[in-house]
């Protein structure tokens, strides 16, 4: 295990160490102590490696993230894994507002609670949320996946389209375009998977699921209310 | 009535002129606002209102042949370790592809790498066609962040990031599903087909202590090496200049109202934003409030035409101009021999700007095969070179005029306005006085 104190490394050294490790690293492991929220924390990071933040983190730990697995024993400040591309990031605590924004791929778990607009304009990535979200959560999402065990805040899913949304508790309200949709079994299977994944205690069964009903694909003007 | 008292001739309304009426004929017919493509096609102070004073007994002219005008810009002075280096200081502005064919931004790639600068991306990604057919490559970092990645980022020589854009300050992206084709909507992850809107606002960030933060992050994905832009629309350019610089850009790129588009609602593009003209000014006094004047370079860009646009651009502040619309002129764009298809478009040459429709003859702002293969990238770059060179041999001629070794030694000093608009706009007197309204003399 490889340690970067933060109190005494500068950002721009720690980021340019993680990013320069090779696919074939042996130096696996390593552990960030003293994050004391900065921002930009193990951004851009392009190998199968474990990063531990040992604290909280400010804006965009794990931005447009590939490969490497990234676990927050802390919670994360705004747009933590915003653009990830693959590899996984799980918060232990909670997450500020955007986490996950424009994700294009890999799993963001988030074991505290997320704030509003978490999943916006989300573009293939899958989000597990332990505990509720904010308002406009999953906003213009494009596609991937959102599970929250918790309860959805104002206007889920507005404007979204490709994207399935499955929430356990109570949605405050829906946003413009999204509605209910039939859970049907290969729902129920990638809801069991990403569950599992994500180390969450819940049955698929219980979820609900919404999506696009697809009536904003073409601008009509009997729609204009709507937008 | 008795044939013999004189009638007044009939009179059209200014206020309610043809073009006016047409206007509320086709709302009533069809219940949603025009989508076009452009700028504001309104008169607005322009370039065309200033004059050079050329050289005279107190300033002496550089021999036109003989003596260097130099035209180098250097773009990301400020933090990156890789600063741009221009031959020219003409950019290619950020166009999208899915607004253009793949052959249109292959061509804009050719022409600017002929030259010795640089072309950008849009909302919609990189394509291999223009990275590979331009030499220097900036990549726009937009709302909508379609095909966004952080391979892309590192392969470009510069980043973006736009906040607004002339023609729509305040409006997202929109791109109607005709050109939505299989290519396009796999770049932007959308369904085949759908009428696309993009955002306005950045997901995940919200004024300028959060773009502040946003730079870094980028910065740290990149390495501290490539030149960050942050794209303006002509709104509030002394304050949204002031705060790019504060949050941290190395260029601030600035378009006024008159800046092209690829599709938007005409009322937005003849109503919202400040012409360019108003805007240069501001934007350099913000800078030089700051002592940023030339540590962050400028970019200006809304109707930039002629050599003579940009050597005012030039005097008046900027360190380079970007074009649009006048590059697609110059690969072939509103050709007047397309006419007769203009015609069956139900328009003419000159006044085509449905791009948004995909059916453009010129090939150009299209993603049909068949009209996109009217473009022949190579032909249609060796114009916008020639156009580029053309722009350039144009600045150095006024700018030796002026008895400038190098085109950044341009000043407002160099310049007078023809109208009291213009002058109290650009900040330089009125022809034959002293007067700069609002600021000086009678
Ligand atoms: C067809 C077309 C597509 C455009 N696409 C974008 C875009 O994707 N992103 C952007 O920031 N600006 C876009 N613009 C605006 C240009 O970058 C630039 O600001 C403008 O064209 C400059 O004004 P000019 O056309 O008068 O030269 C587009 C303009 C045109 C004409």
């Amino acid at each position: 295990m490889q340690t970067i104190d933060l109190a005494t490394t500068p950002l721009r050294d720690m980021n340019a160490m993680l990013q320069s490790q090779a696919a074939q690293t042996n130096q696996t492991a390593w552990n960030i102590v003293n994050p004391k929220g900065a921002h930009a924390i193990a951004v851009g990071l392009d190998a199968p490696i474990e990063v531990t933040v040992s604290g909280s983190t400010g804006y965009y730990c794990g931005g447009m993230n590939k490969q490497a697995s990234i676990h927050i024993a802390g919670s994360a400040g705004p747009g933590v894994a915003e653009n990830m591309m693959s590899g996984t990031v799980v918060i232990e605590g909670d997450a500020s507002q955007y986490a996950g924004a424009t994700g294009q791929g890999g799993l963001l778990v988030i074991k505290g609670n997320a704030s509003s607009r978490c999943g916006i304009s989300m573009k293939g990535i899958d989000i597990v949320v332990h505990g509720n979200i904010g308002h406009m959560s999953a906003f213009m999402a494009q596609s991937g996946n959102l599970v929250v065990l918790g309860d959805a805040g104002d206007a889920l899913g507005d404007s979204l389209y490709e994207a399935r949304l499955f929430v356990r508790g109570n949605v405050k309200s829906l946003g413009a375009d999204c509605i209910e949709k039939e859970m049907r079994p290969e729902h129920l299977e990638i809801l069991r998977d990403l569950l599992d994944r994500a180390g969450a205690d819940a049955k698929p069964e219980e979820f609900r699921r919404y999506g696009s009903a697809r009536t904003l694909y073409h601008f009509h003007v009997d729609n204009a209310s709507a937008y | 009535m008795d044939k013999k008292t004189p009638q007044t001739v009939p009179r059209q309304s200014w206020t309610f002129s043809n073009e006016a009426n047409s206007e509320i004929r086709r709302a009533a017919a069809t219940g949603i606002y025009d989508i076009r493509g452009g700028g504001a096609k309104r008169k607005v102070p322009h370039f065309d209102d200033l004059l050079f004073l050329g050289a005279s007994m107190s300033r002496y002219p550089l021999e036109g042949y003989r003596e260097k005008c130099s035209t180098e810009v250097v773009l990301g002075t400020r933090f990156a370790k890789k600063p741009i280096r221009l031959k020219i200081p003409v950019t290619i502005a950020g166009m999208s592809f899915g607004a253009l064919s793949a052959n249109a931004k292959e061509a804009l790639g050719r022409g600017a790498t002929a030259m010795g600068t640089s072309t950008t991306t849009g909302d919609g990604g990189m394509t291999n066609e223009e990275r590979n057919h331009s030499e220097t490559l900036v990549y726009q970092y937009l709302p909508s962040r379609y095909g966004m990645n952080p391979d892309d980022l590192r392969r470009a020589d510069a980043i973006e990031i736009v906040v607004g854009q002339g023609a729509k300050p305040g409006g997202g992206g929109m791109l109607l599903g005709q050109k939505i084709t299989e290519r396009v909507a796999g770049m932007r992850n959308l369904p085949v087909g759908i009428d696309q809107r993009s955002a306005c606002r950045h997901p995940d960030w919200t004024g300028p202590d959060d773009l502040e933060i946003k730079i870094l992050e980028i910065r740290e994905i990149t390495g501290w090496e490539k030149p960050i832009y942050v794209k303006i629309g002509g709104a509030r350019p002394y304050y949204d200049t002031a705060l790019a610089v504060k949050a941290g850009a190395d260029v601030v790129v600035l378009d006024g109202m008159q800046g092209g588009t690829a599709a938007t609602q005409d009322v937005f593009i003849e109503n919202v934003g400040q012409p360019t003209l108003a805007c240069i000014r501001p934007a350099v006094r913000a800078l030089q409030d700051l002592g940023m004047h030339r540590q962050v370079q400028l970019i200006v860009s809304g109707g930039i035409r002629t050599g003579a646009d940009v050597a005012k651009a030039l005097a008046l502040g900027a360190d380079a101009v970007a074009i649009g619309t006048a590059a697609l002129v110059a690969l072939g764009d509103n050709d007047p021999h397309l006419e007769e298809e203009y015609q069956k478009l139900g328009t003419t040459a000159g006044a085509y700007d449905d791009w948004h429709e995909g059916r453009d003859p010129a090939g150009i702002t299209t993603q049909d095969p068949e009209l996109m293969a009217r473009l022949d990238p190579e032909e249609a770059g060796r114009r916008l070179r020639n156009y580029l060179a053309v722009l350039t041999l144009e600045c150095q001629t006024i700018a030796r005029a002026c008895g400038k070794s190098h085109v950044h030694n341009l000043e407002p000093e160099d310049l007078c306005a023809l109208t009291i608009e213009a002058a109290a706009m650009a900040g330089v007197p009125l022809a034959g006085t002293d007067w700069i309204p609002g600021k000086s003399g009678l």
